[in-house]
């Protein structure tokens, strides 16, 4: 903030404050409100940037900014034109939240035409859209932030890393670890589906803690093994229906659903 | 005497969303005054077709990434509805007591966040961190409060995840409720303070007369379902909501707008204390009489009194549900669910106002057809009428540019839009 000095120390090595905008496309917003929602830290994670931008929470706003967070993504030409403005400015260009890294649960509308959405809705007013697609369709993306909504402890922890001059390394095992790691009873024994074992990690197993399952809004582990998950789940007696709904939710698991389309051959 | 004005807010901070303002004023008359909601829309409603029923609260907590809560409770209620499934009296209970949190939660964030800056001349709160340590820091515990108990009941304070059709995949423990207890306790305190702060500041004085309209309360302030009441006499049930909200396209919104008996209405806290103002808590009521608001209150800037009113009484009524909670065996978590043919819906109160869901199903339990009407685009047109008169009366008063930019902005933060929401 102003009047603040704007450098810090860690471990001996001055820091500087990197100036950061929080900016969206189309979404919820969710995302950047974690920022806010994380009353605890709030004062430590200001301290450490400087918001200069961040039109859900203040009036004053500055184009010349460091690290771009921004939350959302691309449905209409506009926000191309947006975001080519934002890459121009940032240093670091962030996709911030699986709408930003995926096209969220944005991209479920691209199952049907744009023209049938838009005549479903509104009739025949005219109004724009496009196919939803992720912000790396339009501009070089530095770094992702999955998550639907992104984990407030997993922000921090990347922002702190982005102020000091660390790599920022996502974990490369599956969501299944941290929730064996949790002691949670596993979701297929209560009768639940669950894409735990090829999501990549980095929540803390958040929705399998509150014995809900995973529907794979982070996106695939590396090395995630799609085909032999479906075969369990399948065993296990949920159905295909149930299973693409879960891969098809946050589009980031669309590289395996449109393969698995092409493969029993109907035109997805 | 200012005769000329022109006045371009292009994306109005501190509301969710995006919306421009623009007011024109030659020669002291107004000659243009408009709300303009640009938010890209979403298609909720598009996607949804064809899916399983259980994806509907899951997909549509995320119209909202401030009442997610919301958005989920009424999915769930509409989903219920129409499978013919009655919620259990321990899971109405913990549903009530979480969208108590969620309502404390956001209009706090509204309160503090949002609308405090304009009365204590900053631009947002963080300023507020070196001069008002102890407001930010108050507006920090209630809002984690109602964020943390979010946590407790929902699993997740945004988009959460225990809440399911049937009722909840897992409960809280009663040690985790008693926790709960002690800081509500402490937090009608930080209430009382919260309403000290409100007094000193100057609420501008406009009314215009509006029609309101909101849940009807049985015996409660209502919050989760029951029948529609304006005060202009209009009484539907709520799978009439339609009738209540006669949605409409205009061209200077992506947000559909709305009417009843008038050209518009208005829906919120103002439009829950103007109609079921009887049914308050007794201490939040002490709190609306202390500062001048009673039914029917017409100043769109008293919203957010009605809204610190609201605090008071969602805390004072929560430590009454805990208590019953806590006196009361435990029951199974969750009820089993068997889809059927029909038509459901869902009218809860969100922070916002009044927010209806509603899912046309087959015999398999996909979605045929789904509508949701959001509290903001019901209030769209209000805001527009509102900025117009007030805009009027601030070119015949002569006032200046800065002075009029900032009122208007304040008359729209006054509802607390949230606009994407309106658009999904």
């Amino acid at each position: 903030m102003a009047g603040q000095d704007s450098f810090r120390s860690y471990l001996g090595v001055p820091v500087k404050r990197p100036r950061v905008a929080f900016l969206e496309l189309s979404s919820c917003e969710g995302c950047q409100l974690q920022i806010l929602n994380n009353e605890a830290c709030l004062p430590d994670f200001l301290s450490l940037v400087e918001v200069v931008n961040f039109r859900e929470a203040m009036t004053e706003r500055s184009e010349d900014y460091d690290i771009a967070f921004v939350e959302g993504s691309i449905t209409r030409s506009d926000e191309v034109e947006r975001l080519k403005k934002i890459r121009g400015t940032a240093k670091l260009l962030v996709a911030f939240g699986s709408c930003a890294c995926f096209g969220g649960v944005n991209q479920l509308k691209n199952r049907f035409s744009p023209d049938r959405v838009k005549r479903a809705v509104y009739g025949d007013a005219p109004v724009e859209t496009d196919i939803v697609r992720p912000i790396e369709d339009a501009v070089k993306v530095d770094l992702k932030i999955f998550g639907c909504p992104v984990k407030k402890e997993e922000v921090e922890k990347i922002v702190i890393n982005l102020a000091i001059g660390k790599a920022v390394v996502h974990p490369k095992y599956p969501v299944c670890m941290e929730c064996k790691a949790n002691a949670n009873i596993c979701l297929f024994d209560l009768g639940e589906p669950c894409l735990g074992p090829i999501t990549r990690a980095g929540c803390d197993s958040w929705c399998p803690n509150n014995r809900a399952g995973c529907w794979g809004c982070r996106g695939p582990a590396d090395a995630a093994n799609v085909k032999q998950l479906k075969t369990i789940m399948l065993e296990r007696g949920f159905s295909e229906e149930i299973i693409m709904d879960r891969l098809d939710c946050f589009g980031g698991f669309s590289a395996f659903t449109n393969a698995m389309g092409k493969e029993a051959g109907t035109n997805k | 005497m200012k005769l000329d004005c022109n006045i371009n807010i292009h994306h109005l901070t501190r509301v969710e969303g995006h919306g421009n303002i623009n007011i024109r004023i030659k020669d002291g008359r107004l000659q243009q005054a408009e709300w303009e909601v640009v938010e890209t829309p979403r298609f909720f409603e598009a996607m949804l077709a064809g899916k399983r029923w259980d994806n509907a609260p899951w997909i549509c907590a995320r119209i909202c990434g401030i009442c997610s809560i919301g958005h989920t409770l009424a999915s769930i209620r509409a989903v219920e509805n129409a499978f013919g499934i009655v919620p259990a009296q321990q899971t109405q209970k913990l549903r009530l007591f979480l969208k108590h949190m969620e309502t404390l939660q956001s209009h706090i964030l509204h309160l503090y966040f949002l609308a405090a800056p304009d009365f204590l001349n900053t631009g947002s709160v963080f300023p507020l961190m070196e001069s008002h340590p102890d407001v930010v820091l108050r507006a920090g515990r209630l809002k984690q409060l109602a964020n943390d108990v979010c946590d407790g009941i929902g699993g997740r304070r945004l988009h959460p995840t225990r809440t399911v059709v049937g009722g909840f995949t897992m409960l809280p423990e009663k040690k985790e409720l008693s926790e709960f207890r002690d800081r509500l306790s402490e937090a009608v305190k930080d209430l009382a303070l919260t309403a000290e702060l409100f007094r000193t500041f100057k609420i501008p004085d406009f009314t215009r007369e509006t029609e309101f309209v909101s849940l009807k309360g049985e015996g409660g302030y209502p919050f989760i379902g029951g029948d529609l009441i304006s005060t202009d006499g209009v009484l539907k049930r709520e799978h009439e909501y339609r009738q209540m909200t006669n949605e409409y396209i205009v061209v200077q919104s992506t947000s559909k707008w709305s009417r009843l008996s008038r050209s518009s209405f208005a829906v919120g806290a103002l439009a829950r204390v103007n109609n079921n103002f009887k049914f308050l808590h007794p201490a939040a009521k002490k709190i609306s009489l202390g500062f001048g608001l009673q039914p029917v209150n017409h100043n769109p800037f008293m919203n957010n009194i009605a809204q610190l009113v609201e605090c008071v009484h969602v805390v004072n009524e929560s430590l009454v549900l805990i208590d019953e909670l806590l006196d009361s065996a435990r029951m199974e978590p969750r009820q089993p669910v068997i889809p059927k043919e029909g038509i459901g819906v869902g009218a809860v109160e969100v922070p916002r106002g009044i927010l209806y869901h509603c899912y046309e199903f087959d015999e398999a339990g996909k979605i045929v057809k789904c509508d949701c009407v959001i509290p903001t685009s019901q209030n769209h047109a209000n805001i527009q009428h509102d900025l117009s008169a007030l805009a009027e009366k601030c070119a015949s008063d002569g006032m200046q540019d800065k002075d009029i930019e900032l009122l208007a902005a304040m008359l729209v933060r006054s509802y607390d839009p949230c606009i994407s929401c309106s658009v999904h």
